[in-house]
């Protein structure tokens, strides 16, 4: 049986559960430090400066935490998204210029629910409407780079003007490197079978005429959908920042990696590329070494080329893309991550 | 009755996939299910998000999974338009 089978039918039914779910998700939010270390440090008895102690309460306590931010974030933002599709986004660029477009294609790639596995028809869709290469690539850059969940995340746990630069960031990475793809001509690195595909008269607004009952159904099966993906890599990315947390020497990161390394947000992008996570499975990892004393542009840069460049997706855009643009791509996005992380240590400096 | 299923093999086209076996069989359907990866076929049919369900050569959900009781419903009604 699915979750949305388990949820009232009734409108009234909807709203209790909504709002009780709300209202446990708050206690178990609040209550989250206290009970930790009243477990921890009371009634085990473990001192509270100890190495272990403190690697032991960061990952117990980032677990809880991370998981109740990311279930309410991917939730809502689920609701949200559900307002907009792909299709209307298509109707919206179609035609458009270059430069506009671009800049357009970028801001709704942010707000269209986009799932990479949908990467190729949206692309064949994209290019049979008319819009240009370079305008469908800033969509498809800017749907993983900026990505919502990541952006709920930094705001609850650096605040809104990391969360305004990380947007801005991104936003700019994606006009500016599909604006330069379509300025290199690069419709002839297209796979052919693409410019032959012909449309069905037939499409469907995937999100048109939902009910709000059918959107809260589509939130909670993301919020599920999303963790049976990803929650080894948050397991994974939590441990290391609790040990980054505990035992990582207060200089260690700051010495190889810090303000003072020139090659440190070059570092990031080349480790952060083949790397694949969910932007919320690095976010605890982030958090750690952001502690340790690590610059906000070589974290964020990082985080980005996790996100924005990752095996799987450049396999699937390999359907479409020839190797010579595919290896464009990944040039120019991972330029444009590079400036902007040497930009931002520049200016939180 | 013909039923595709259209979509690359994503978690989600999975489950499409069995929730629509499901319902044909509770419903005593007789149909052919059919799975559609070819993505040149499923941009054929004005799909952009996967999964999608085609009765009949005819879209009737694109980008979600719908719950059982709704494939059961769009499958008992027969396409009217």
């Amino acid at each position: 049986m699915s979750i949305a089978e388990r949820l009232p039918e009734t409108p009234r039914g909807r709203w209790l559960a909504l709002s009780a779910t709300a209202a446990v998700w708050a206690g178990a939010y609040w209550v989250n430090g206290w009970i930790w270390d009243r477990l921890l440090y009371d009634a085990a008895g473990m001192a509270s400066t100890a190495r272990l102690t403190e690697t032991v309460h960061f990952f117990v306590y980032d677990t809880v935490k991370i998981g109740l931010l990311l279930t309410g974030i991917i939730f809502v933002v689920t609701v949200l998204r559900s307002y907009a599709s792909v299709e209307r986004t298509r109707a919206l660029l179609g035609g458009r210029r270059e430069g506009v477009g671009n800049v357009m294609a970028a801001g709704l790639g942010v707000i269209t629910p986009f799932c990479s596995c949908s990467a190729v028809p949206a692309f064949i869709g994209f290019v049979a409407a008319g819009v240009p290469i370079g305008v469908t690539l800033s969509f498809l850059i800017a749907s993983p780079l900026v990505n919502e969940i990541a952006i709920g995340m930094l705001f609850s746990l650096f605040g809104w003007q990391i969360t305004a630069l990380y947007i801005g960031a991104g936003l700019t990475v994606a006009t500016v490197a599909g604006w330069t793809l379509g300025r290199l001509g690069v419709q002839r690195w297209v796979e052919p079978f693409v410019f032959e595909t012909k449309l069905g008269g037939q499409a469907i607004d995937s999100t048109a005429g939902l009910t709000f009952g059918e959107r809260i159904q589509m939130g909670a099966e993301e919020v599920a959908t999303i963790f049976r993906k990803i929650w080894p890599y948050l397991l994974v990315g939590i441990g290391l920042g609790a040990v980054i947390h505990g035992w990582a020497p207060e200089d260690f990161f700051t010495t190889y990696a810090g303000s003072g390394n020139v090659f440190g947000v070059l570092i990031a992008v080349v480790i952060g590329i083949p790397l694949y996570s969910n932007a919320a499975g690095i976010m605890p990892l982030v958090q750690a070494l952001h502690d340790k004393g690590l610059p906000m542009g070589t974290l964020l840069a990082f985080m980005m080329s996790v996100v924005a460049l990752s095996l799987p997706e450049m396999i699937l855009l390999r359907r479409v893309l020839k190797p010579r643009l595919l290896v464009s791509f990944i040039a120019v996005v991972g330029t444009g991550i590079v400036a902007v992380g040497y930009l931002f240590n520049a200016l939180l400096a | 009755m013909i039923i595709k299923v259209l979509g690359p093999g994503c978690t989600n086209c999975v489950t499409l996939e069995r929730v629509t076996r499901e319902a044909v069989t509770a419903l005593g359907l007789d149909a052919r299910i059919e799975k559609v990866t070819d993505y040149a076929a499923i941009a054929g049919y004005g799909v952009m998000s996967t999964p999608a369900l085609v009765v009949d050569e005819k879209v009737l959900v694109a980008g979600r999974v719908p719950t059982p009781a709704q494939v059961r419903e769009l499958l008992a009604s027969p396409v009217s338009s």
